[in-house]
């Protein structure tokens, strides 16, 4: 049976009273507490009503106000159902608990936003950059990026 | 008789024999990896232990253009993401934006686009089932693919002018109309291909050869397929009865008849590259069955009446997906209110079937990894956008 | 045999100048690098299959860079992909030529403005002696280009170049 997302939001907040999760109108989306999100995601995905088995993308975002948000985008076969969690964390220390073990997809989607954004996934196995070289300096999807004028000694602005 | 088993590392050991690990670099610079990608082998002699791969040899940087560009200008960046079907890119981000201004296009607009998407698909797929005889071998099914895809590219060439990047889905509409013939044109094209796939089932796919190449190698379960959120003919190879087009229908793909075709290991195991082939196969059947009728309906009107003089969606997000030939292409969009988005993010279906690689190839022979990824059917430029 | 089959009379010696044998075999016989980077590689593709058929003009696609004679870049050049590019060239035997397919490997093509990790022209780590534009340029610009690089081979010298 297909659930919406604010009676998901409800299940939640009955299941897990000590972890802050909020509701966001507007998208609708889910918003919870960075380090507690692995816990939240098992019970997502091994629920028997919510049975959240593919993770369809899990996206960095520069908020440009100092806040980093990592938006998953959950979908459910057996039901049919659909829901987007954001996990939001200050640029200067970003980190968030990763479900790499929880969704495979993950693993690469969270190397991607290491890579361009910058958040560290706490809980990684293999937590290095995937698109860009490894000796790339800074992430190039923050809204404060500057382009480097040289990378090894090619000249990389037209 | 001869003995087959496989010599392990235990009895080798057991015989006091000392034995190494060996890496072996596969790529950027490879006739088979489709591009740059680059595979990092750990074998035991001859038999794969662990695949590393390496992407990012093609990053264009398709989300830092999106946001710096304007609504529209972004299109083109599309196209160049999976450049065998550009059509299938634009109509997801165009969905999208119209998802978010609340655009309504015309039926016309709808009937184009979804025979465009369609011709792509098999254009795409022929590619596909070419390149993957050519990989393991048979050189003669790539030739008479390509032939077939040409007739498919003039009738693309003929409406908008060109060959591979296309530049036509607008959004609210297309670029331009489609030219006077065009519906007989498709007819025509359509009755071209269904004998060629025959032709391409007497040639390659049921051939022994290929059979004993592809059938019971990589095999991909299904539920490490969903959690490793492999799409596309890569899920329907493993049984997964699961089409964007049917579950989560968009534009007017629930108007037509039509099957959604699974793997079912009619030449070994469920889920190996054999089904994952052959399911590129049937579906290029289906495309021909969804275009036959959509031509059948194609209604008049004006193609260029919803598109919107200024594109300024209103604050707001949105993830919309559509199936490409590889699979789910998703789209996040977020929108701040400007001429410009604030940022997109693009799932590309490559991306999340390549990962899987490492977990169906174990075990395998160091030949059978062009038949793997092959199967896979990747496209570097959405891979690593 | 074809052109001249049949048409000497006792004796079959023709008399033309060393240069104009070499540069017509080598003109003739000019074996491609098979590796695409981009979308341009799907063009290239187009070109060798039957309705363009490149192998008319003696292009074979080679797998390894030790065995051929010209390079085709087609599409767009990384940073990452950079030095690999110029390791495949050295690795290439002499004389080499080079084709650069497509705004992309031309200039950086529409990547050339914020293109972080795009090579704003392969020129900036190999030479090139041909420019086809185009995005993607078509299967018969690719044939022209290969044709003024036929142009460009014929006209070599083995003479030594005097100092000026």
């Amino acid at each position: 049976m297909a659930l919406e997302p604010k009676e998901i939001y409800e299940k939640l907040q009955a299941a897990f009273p000590d972890i802050s999760v909020e509701f966001d109108e507007a998208v609708p989306c889910i918003i919870v507490e960075p380090m507690k999100w692995k816990t939240v995601a098992l019970f997502l995905r091994d629920a028997d009503d919510l049975k959240f088995d593919s993770l369809m993308c899990l996206s960095g975002v520069d908020n440009g106000d100092g806040n980093l948000v990592s938006v998953c985008h959950l979908d459910s076969l057996a039901h049919r159902h659909k829901l987007t969690v954001k996990c939001v964390v200050p640029a200067d220390d970003p980190k968030v608990e990763s479900v790499e073990q929880v969704w495979r997809t993950a693993d690469w989607h969270e190397r991607e936003a290491y890579d361009l954004i910058g958040i560290e996934y706490v809980g990684h196995r293999d937590l290095r950059r995937i698109l860009m070289p490894y000796d790339w300096t800074g992430h190039p999807l923050c809204k404060d990026y500057e382009v480097p004028e040289f990378y090894n000694g090619i000249k990389v602005p037209y | 008789m001869f003995d087959n088993s496989v010599t392990t590392r235990e009895d080798i050991r057991d015989r006091g024999l000392r034995t190494e690990e060996m890496v072996l670099n596969m790529g950027p610079q490879h006739p088979s990896t489709h591009g740059v990608l680059r595979l990092e082998l750990v074998l035991e002699g001859e038999i794969i232990r662990k695949v590393i791969p390496h992407i990012g040899y093609l990053h264009r940087c398709f989300e830092k253009h999106a946001e710096n560009e304007s609504y529209t200008q972004v299109i083109p960046y599309t196209d160049r993401m999976d450049y065998l079907a550009s059509m299938n890119n634009n109509h997801g981000y165009a969905l999208g934006i119209e998802r978010l201004m609340g655009i309504e296009v015309p039926e016309r607009v709808e009937y184009i686009r979804v025979i465009m998407a369609e011709l792509q698909r098999i254009a795409s797929h022929l590619v596909a089932i070419g390149t993957y005889g050519m990989d393991i071998g048979a050189f003669t099914p790539f030739l008479y693919c390509f032939r077939d895809r040409e007739h498919i590219l003039d009738i693309f060439e003929k409406t908008c002018g060109a060959r591979l990047l296309y530049n036509y889905i607008w959004i609210g509409g297309v670029s331009h109309d489609v030219y006077p013939e065009f519906v007989k044109d498709v007819a025509e094209v359509v009755k071209i291909l269904r004998p060629t796939i025959k032709e391409l089932n007497d040639l390659l796919n049921y051939n022994k050869i290929f059979i004993d190449r592809t059938a019971n190698v990589g095999v991909l379960p299904a539920d490490v397929a969903i959690n490793y959120g492999c799409t596309g003919p890569m899920l329907r190879g493993s049984g997964v009865n699961f089409d964007l087009r049917r579950d989560d229908p968009y534009s007017i793909y629930d108007r037509f008849e039509w099957e959604v075709r699974i793997g079912k290991g009619e030449a070994g195991t469920v889920g190996d590259c054999w089904d994952r082939h052959m399911v590129r196969v049937w579906e290029m059947e289906e495309s021909c069955n969804i275009i036959e009728q959509a031509l059948e309906s194609f209604p008049e009107g004006d193609v260029h009446a919803a598109i919107p003089r200024r594109v300024r969606p209103p604050k707001g997000e949105i993830y919309v997906r559509v199936e490409n030939p590889r699979g789910e292409l998703g789209y996040y969009i977020i929108s701040d209110g400007t001429g410009t988005p604030f940022r997109i993010k693009a799932r590309a279906p490559g991306f999340s079937n390549l990962s899987v690689i490492n977990e169906i190839s174990q075990g395998h022979m160091v030949a059978d990894i062009v038949a793997i990824l092959g199967s896979i059917d990747i496209v570097l430029g959405e891979i690593d956008r | 045999m074809g052109l001249l089959d049949k048409k000497f009379e006792n004796s079959n010696i023709i008399i033309t100048s060393l240069e104009g044998v070499m540069n017509w075999a080598r003109l003739c016989s000019l074996w491609q690098m098979s590796f695409g980077l981009a979308c341009c590689a799907i063009e290239m593709m187009a070109a060798s299959a039957s309705h363009f058929d490149i192998m008319r003009f003696g292009v074979i696609p080679r797998p390894s860079p030790r065995q051929c004679d010209v390079m085709i870049v087609a599409g767009t050049v990384t940073l990452k992909m950079a030095s690999r590019i110029r390791r495949l060239y050295e690795q290439m035997a002499e004389p080499r030529y080079v084709l650069s397919m497509g705004s992309c490997s031309n200039c950086g093509g529409p990547y050339w403005n914020y293109g972080y990790h795009v090579l704003k022209g392969v020129d900036r780590v190999i030479p090139v002696d041909v420019y086809i534009p185009g995005c993607p340029p078509r299967p018969e610009a690719l044939l022209e280009g290969l044709m003024k690089l036929q142009e460009k081979v014929r006209s070599e010298s083995l003479v030594e170049e005097k100092a000026a």
